[in-house]
């Protein structure tokens, strides 16, 4: 198995506040990995060192590229990380709302752009070419995810587990090799949970993605993960297979116990 | 196809436009010719800020001093070389630039340039601003510029200002300007460019997880926009034959405020509109500057400047209860306006209830 992302004690600190202490994690091509913990447990302020929104006060994260090198990615720009094959979504939904669909998914093919300001501008015939090219991954990716007949609406009149979706779909279409997923199902109901899960085998296994997500949501996690890490309060308390993590004493008393009793 | 039809309609308007320009320059008096001159450089200048504040959502205010730049670079360059020591009359002019005369079209294009790079260098520190901040920091560096020029005397004749400006009221040529860079812009803006410039707009974190660089994309849509206030600028200087650091206060940036706010950020059609409404309005509200006297007796109110007060108040009403504007984001289009011949009412029953 093929490493494609490792955290070095990654850690990130606010003021006195530490959000995330010493971060180890290791991910493996292919996987579906989930990252779970009670709220404010640090989950989105990984997710947000990993993809450059925030530079680790400490730590490093690697990068394994699709020619096996590694690359150190800490503190790279949000932009650069996407454009070596890591795209995200968001816990709460950053569609560009006042676009269409279609000009959502199309924005996110603009990194694989060759052709300088100009020439797009003039739209010479090598950018046109490339449009082109564009343009048919975009139909042909709307068509596969059942968003095409909606592709003139503004996403933000699409409903919201739509919504949801059309923002992988846009991380798609930045051709990633890496997605990561901030709390995919928060806000569905059992039936759009449903088809999220199958979604999300479904593309893995389309684009020959690794996946890394954050969900509260327990039935989806231990269906689809193949290995889980705990945070809380920052700290990694446990970290396995799905057993693993259920019968995990820990884990049990900081979350799933909470849940139990509730 | 359909982009064909739009492609060949939009020709064919072009140039019925452009006989319009021709029958507007020879039949029309020099008064209307100069208002329909100010609209069509109004247009460009509106169509230029819209760059940055419509698309790419970044609020600036520097359209003004880009225009000083474009406009005294038309003003040093193409004054006749023999008139320029009865110009420059207390410092003599710069020995440097004192024998360079250039044709205006090279001097609109190198103002546009200079605006351009000014704008680049401004970016650095300015477009890390936002919203607010960044508005405050644009008008900063404008208000910045009309210093530089005011005590730059020997090449721009300081406080005095450039005179013997050779004039241009000529509408063909300020219509073939302002056609260009509405072509220009309309293309940049259905460009993938034009679309990371919304991405931008919409949502910047997303913008930059989608692989968009801010900072890169920021700075072309500023130097985009100082270029064509440069040029706009330029125009602007020929059409008033004198250039004078006074023309350039910052308060010449709310007309184009106004332009893109009342036609709609974000729409180049709703610019074109919002131009000839402002600049029509503009002298329409002249009245308001004239005494008036109603029932034999005196209005206290109009007077000059009263004109003024009224523009800033149709402004900050335009803001504040009218913020979309005529368009919005939209655009008048080929295919809308065909829908709207063929069923003129049936079309905004529709729209209406799309809405
Ligand atoms: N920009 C910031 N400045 C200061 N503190 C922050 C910042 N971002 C996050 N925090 C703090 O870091 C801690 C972890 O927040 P984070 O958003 O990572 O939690 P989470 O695990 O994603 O929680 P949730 O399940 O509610 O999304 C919280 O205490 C939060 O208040
Ligand atoms: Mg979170």
């Amino acid at each position: 198995m093929k490493n494609i992302l490792k955290t070095k004690a990654m850690t990130m600190q606010f003021g006195g506040v530490t959000a995330v202490n010493a971060l180890e994690i290791e991910i493996n091509e292919h996987e579906i990995v989930a990252l779970i913990g009670p709220n404010g447990a640090g989950k989105t302020t990984a997710f947000n060192m990993i993809t450059g929104v925030y530079t680790p006060t400490n730590g490093a994260v690697i990068y394994t590229d699709a020619e096996g090198q590694e690359c150190n990615i800490t503190g790279m720009k949000p932009s650069e990380i996407a454009k070596i094959g890591i795209a995200r979504t968001f816990q709460n939904i950053r569609l560009f709302k006042d676009l269409s669909v279609y000009e959502n998914v199309i924005i996110a093919k603009h990194l694989h752009l060759k052709s300088d300001f100009m020439s797009a501008t003039l739209h010479m015939p090598w950018y046109n070419k490339e449009q082109a090219k564009a343009e048919e991954k975009v139909e042909e990716l709307l068509k596969k995810v059942d968003l095409w007949d909606m592709r003139e609406e503004k996403a933000s009149s699409l409903p919201y587990g739509k919504q949801r979706r059309l923002e992988i779909v846009r991380a798609l279409a930045t051709e990633p090799r890496l997605l990561l997923l901030d709390e995919p199902a928060a806000g569905m109901n059992p039936k759009e949970t449903d088809e999220l899960t199958v979604f999300i085998k479904q593309i893995r296994q389309e684009y020959n993605l690794t996946v890394f997500m954050i969900e509260h949501h327990m039935e989806l996690v231990m269906e689809i993960s193949d290995r889980i890490y705990v945070l809380d309060f920052g700290e990694t308390i446990a970290k396995g297979s799905t057993e693993e993590i259920q019968n995990n004493k820990r884990v049990i008393e900081a979350y799933l116990g909470v849940d139990e009793d509730a | 196809m359909k982009n064909k039809r739009d492609l060949i309609l939009s020709a064919i308007l072009l140039i019925v436009l452009f006989g319009a320009s021709w029958f507007a320059n020879s039949e029309l008096d020099s008064y209307i010719r100069r208002i329909v001159n100010l609209c069509l450089i109004y247009a460009i200048i509106g169509l230029s800020m819209n760059v940055t504040n419509g698309f790419a959502g970044q609020f600036s205010l520097g359209q003004a001093g880009f225009m000083a730049i474009g406009a005294y670079t038309v003003g040093i360059f193409t004054v006749p070389v023999e008139l320029r020591a009865n110009v420059f009359y207390a410092v003599p002019m710069n020995p440097f630039i004192a024998d360079i005369q250039m044709p205006v079209w090279l001097a609109l294009i190198v103002g546009g340039l200079l605006a351009a790079l000014v704008a680049f260098l401004i970016g650095t520190p300015v477009l890390r601003l936002r919203g607010d901040y960044l508005a405050i920091a644009t008008l900063g560096f404008s208000e910045i510029i009309r210093i530089c020029i005011t005590n730059a005397s020997s090449f721009t004749n300081g406080a005095l200002g450039i005179k013997d400006i050779p004039p241009l009221n000529d509408v063909r040529y300020i219509f073939v300007v302002t056609a260009i860079t509405f072509v220009f812009i309309a293309a940049l803006i259905n460009s993938s460019y034009g679309r990371a410039f919304k991405a931008i707009r919409e949502d910047e974190i997303a913008a930059e997880a989608m692989g968009i660089n801010l900072y890169k994309h920021k700075c072309l849509a500023f130097m985009i926009s100082a270029f064509f206030a440069g040029i706009g600028g330029g125009l602007y200087g020929t059409l008033l034959g004198t250039v004078d650091p006074k023309n350039f206060l910052f308060t010449l940036t709310y007309n184009f405020l106004l332009i893109i706010v009342l036609g709609g950020m974000g729409s180049i059609t709703g610019s074109m509109l919002g131009a000839i409404i402002v600049t029509a309005g503009l002298e329409y509200l002249r009245i308001f500057d004239e005494p008036l006297k109603l029932f034999g007796t005196m209005i206290p109110l109009f007077r000059p400047g009263f004109r003024m007060v009224m523009f800033s108040a149709l402004l900050m009403a335009c803001v504040l209860f009218w913020r979309h504007g005529i368009m919005g984001t939209r655009e008048i289009t080929w295919s809308k306006l065909i829908a709207f011949c063929k069923n003129p009412i049936g079309f905004f029953k529709r729209k209406g209830a799309a809405q």
